[in-house]
């Protein structure tokens, strides 16, 4: 047995991030570790990992006792983690980030010859779309998770915790993370792979351990599993993971875009997907309608009149909304209260005389709050201390409150567990009820199947088809893929 | 027992300011005098105005390294113009307008060429000074109407005029950044930039008000220290940007934005005050305040560290 964990727990202060966490590794397996946010599963790999130590229980590194006090520990005796967040230098280069720590010198300097040949034969052999002399800040999230997955290849490791390694990547890179898991598995590695997408499971995992409020609450072959048993141990209660959307009559257009190569049209009341893989141009599609990189030819109607959108202002303005597919970074504020980032977009609204009511705000916020079913503490609570889930309702609500008519999702579903997802689609398709247009990107095909009215598929910067919900993930991959 | 610690150590600043404040009554027979207590107050005026507009700046991610030389600008072009005839009123208004001049040429400069402020103000601090020893010829400004110097030195009920100034500034400054748009888009600015221009916030807008706001109570600074010496000194201010900034960080705001408030800013301003004043009346060695300042400053930063970590955890 390659590790051997029981009886782990981990408090922080008042609150237990862990209380029985139990796990079993072999060397060539794939381990895959799901439960739902919150529920453990990153404590404990930081725990393995060496990036905190645990406060009781015992922990087995093939055969002996081992107690990591720094990531450095753990490291050399063979253990290496994909992280979820960018733990990247953003300044320095794909090669340089590679070998952070590890460097290859000649003498008191730096080998950049040898790291550089040595990032390329790495970065070829897994066929990854990498320059390894480009900065860091230039790659897209999907190439930073590649960086990232380089950085743990390279050491000499007998164990690879893979952190939601998929979660921004299309289903094709998705793909290609699952080859090298297999790959690196075939080689005798042990490998333990945390997500939330539950489709993928199947296709590659061996065993599953499920963690719900931070004990193990089952483990075992992922064979004898169904997805709907996995999802009731994760959760502790019936709930289906297949969400059913019945789609509406279309109402009055609400936005038409006809810019070089995207032309349609979004109707209130639907919820329209669009698939393609990274790089297709779909975030950039949004940011465009957004007003943050502007059209440059090409217009934009919004309930049929023509509207100049230069800037996220002249966007909502205009009663568009984008929730972005970085919420970190680009939803919300973190270090702000729950109630000031519902507020952020529509301030007016809690303004009276030129001063902004905090009564009136708190009210609001705890209106949309109980709405949406924010899980909080109180409304004063920092954005950053809630779960990403909830995270997202807060960025909805901002909009909610805003009166936005149209609005943009990019990969909505990004890092949240399987229960926030249901209701963030229950959200989405209250929303077009009441009578909002929807956009959706999203890389998981079988929700933009499940949730979307119809589907356009975009390639090279282009809308190349219109399928209709009937279609199939074959069928979206055939348009989606270059050389189809 | 935590929460109690932590809610210690975020009285730390006004408890150090009381702790200060009674150590020197004690200490010095000539502390807790009126005449003292006045001249501090006069003393420090200058710095605890512009230490008002530095918050907002530093509020928002931003630093205003200009602001010692727009004091020099704005001082030297009032004394003037009151010099050449104008009315007080007109002169102060000249200053007032001088340093929003200066402030909005900041916020244009960092927001339309996207260069960060640290370097715009950098390059504006050399402009300004140069541009006021060129009008003035490097000359200090005389001649000032008699009636110019109760801003700085008159009294009201024998409480100096000028603590009632710095009293409206700083309630202005606090009901702005607690309780209007401005106010809260600071702070999401200085938090996180890019949500705010994703919350559809005129980030530009906001950020040259911010400088624009500093610049006037920067002018207006200018105009008490003309009126405490009575001239326009185009030399006048050097260094005071660091003395500012350094109240604005021990009163708690950071360096990255998102955090600080006039409370704080006030405290840190007037600990910095009572020091020196202190060090005065003790006889210690004013190079040695120099280096204690200093240490006050890391000290003070440190500790803030301290609480905000575990208040994170």
């Amino acid at each position: 047995m390659l590790l051997d964990l029981q009886g782990i727990e981990k408090h922080f202060g008042g609150i237990t991030a862990l209380e029985n966490g139990v796990l079993q590794v072999e060397a060539g397996e794939i381990h895959t570790l799901v439960g739902e946010n919150g529920a453990g599963k990153s404590t404990l790999m930081k725990i393995v990992a060496g990036m905190l130590r645990r406060d009781g229980g015992a922990m087995r590194w093939q055969g002996r006792p081992v107690d990591f006090t720094r990531p450095a520990e753990a490291h050399q005796a063979g253990i290496s983690m994909v992280h979820q967040e960018s733990l990247l230098a953003p300044h320095l280069s794909v090669t340089a980030n590679i070998f952070l720590g590890c460097e290859a010198a000649k003498g008191p300097l730096f080998d950049h010859r040898r790291m550089e040949t040595d990032a390329r034969r790495l970065i070829n052999e897994h066929g990854f779309p990498l320059d390894p002399a480009s900065n860091v800040y230039e790659l897209s999230p999907a190439q930073k998770q590649l960086v990232e997955i380089c950085r743990a290849l390279h050491g000499a490791s007998r164990l690879l915790i893979f952190d939601e390694p998929t979660s921004s990547l299309s289903d094709a890179e998705a793909a290609e993370v699952f080859h090298i898991a297999q790959d690196l598995k075939d080689r005798g590695m042990g490998i333990i792979y945390i997500t939330h997408r539950l489709a993928e499971l199947r296709a590659i995992a061996d065993r599953i351990t499920i963690l719900r409020d931070g004990r193990t609450v089952h483990s075992g072959p992922i064979a004898a599993l169904s997805t709907d048993q996995i999802v009731h141990h994760m959760v502790g209660r019936k709930i289906s993971a297949i969400y059913e959307r019945e789609s509406l009559k279309p109402g009055a257009e609400r936005l038409r875009v006809d810019l070089p190569g995207i032309c349609f049209t979004l109707h209130a009341g639907e919820i329209v997907g669009i698939a393609g893989l990274m790089g297709a141009g779909r975030t950039e599609l949004c940011q465009t309608i957004f007003g943050v990189t502007p059209a440059t030819h090409g217009s934009i109607l919004v309930d049929r009149s023509r509207v100049s959108i230069n800037s996220p202002q002249d966007a909502v303005r205009a009663g568009i909304a984008l929730i972005t597919e970085d919420r970190q970074q680009t939803g919300l504020t973190l270090s702000m209260p729950i109630r000031a980032n519902v507020t952020l977009a529509h301030l007016d609204g809690v303004t009276r005389n030129g001063c902004v009511s905090r009564a009136e705000e708190r009210a609001v916020a705890e209106r949309f709050g109980e709405r949406l079913s924010i899980r909080a503490a109180s409304v004063e609570q920092p954005a950053g201390s809630l779960s990403g889930g909830n995270q997202q309702k807060v960025v909805i609500a901002k909009w909610l409150f805003r009166d936005a008519k149209v609005l943009l999702f990019d990969e909505p579903t990004r890092g949240i567990d399987v229960a926030a997802k249901a209701e963030v689609f229950g959200l989405m398709d209250q929303l077009a009820r009441d009578g909002a247009a929807i956009l959706m990107v999203s890389s998981e095909l079988p929700e933009l199947l499940q949730i979307a009215d119809r589907i356009l598929v975009m390639r090279g910067g282009a809308v190349v088809t219109e399928l209709p919900r009937s279609t199939t993930q074959q069928e979206i991959m055939q348009h989606a893929a270059v050389d189809a | 027992m935590k929460t109690g610690s932590a809610a210690w150590q975020r009285l730390l600043p006004f408890l150090s300011l009381a702790a200060l404040f009674i150590f020197l009554s004690v200490a010095s027979p000539n502390f807790l005098t009126p005449t003292n207590l006045a001249a501090v107050i006069r003393q420090t005026a200058t710095i605890n105005v512009m230490a008002l507009g530095m918050t907002l700046v530093i509020v928002s991610g931003g630093i205003d390294l200009s602001v010692g030389a727009i004091l020099a600008f704005a001082g030297t072009m009032g004394a003037m113009a009151m010099a050449s005839g104008l009315p007080v009123p007109g002169g102060i208004a000249v200053g007032l307008l001088c340093g929003l001049f200066w402030g909005l040429f900041n916020g244009v400069l960092t927001t339309s060429l996207k260069i960060p402020p640290f370097i715009v103000t950098l390059g504006t601090l050399g402009i300004v000074r140069g541009v006021t020893l060129i009008i003035s010829g490097g000359l200090p400004v005389v001649g000032l109407p008699r009636e110019f110097e109760s801003l700085a030195e008159g009294s009201l009920a024998g409480i100096p005029s000028v603590l009632f100034v710095l009293g409206v500034c700083a309630v202005l400054t606090h009901v702005v950044l607690h309780s209007t748009k401005l106010g809260r888009y600071t702070y999401a600015i200085g938090s996180n930039k890019e949500a705010a221009v994703y919350a559809g916030i005129s980030v530009a807008r906001y950020t040259i008000a911010v400088y624009a706001i500093s610049g006037m109570l920067t002018g207006l600074a200018g105009m008490i220290e003309a009126s405490r010496l009575m001239t326009g000194q185009p030399t006048a201010g050097q260094g005071y940007e660091l003395q500012v900034i350094a109240a604005v960080v021990i009163g708690g705001g950071s360096l990255t934005g998102g955090e600080g408030s006039v409370i704080g800013t006030l405290i840190g301003a007037l600990i910095m005050g009572l020091l020196s004043n202190g060090s005065d009346l003790l006889g210690v060695n004013p190079y040695l305040q120099q280096a204690f300042i200093g240490a006050i400053i890391i000290l003070a930063v440190a500790v803030d560290e301290a609480r905000k970590r575990r208040f994170r955890q």
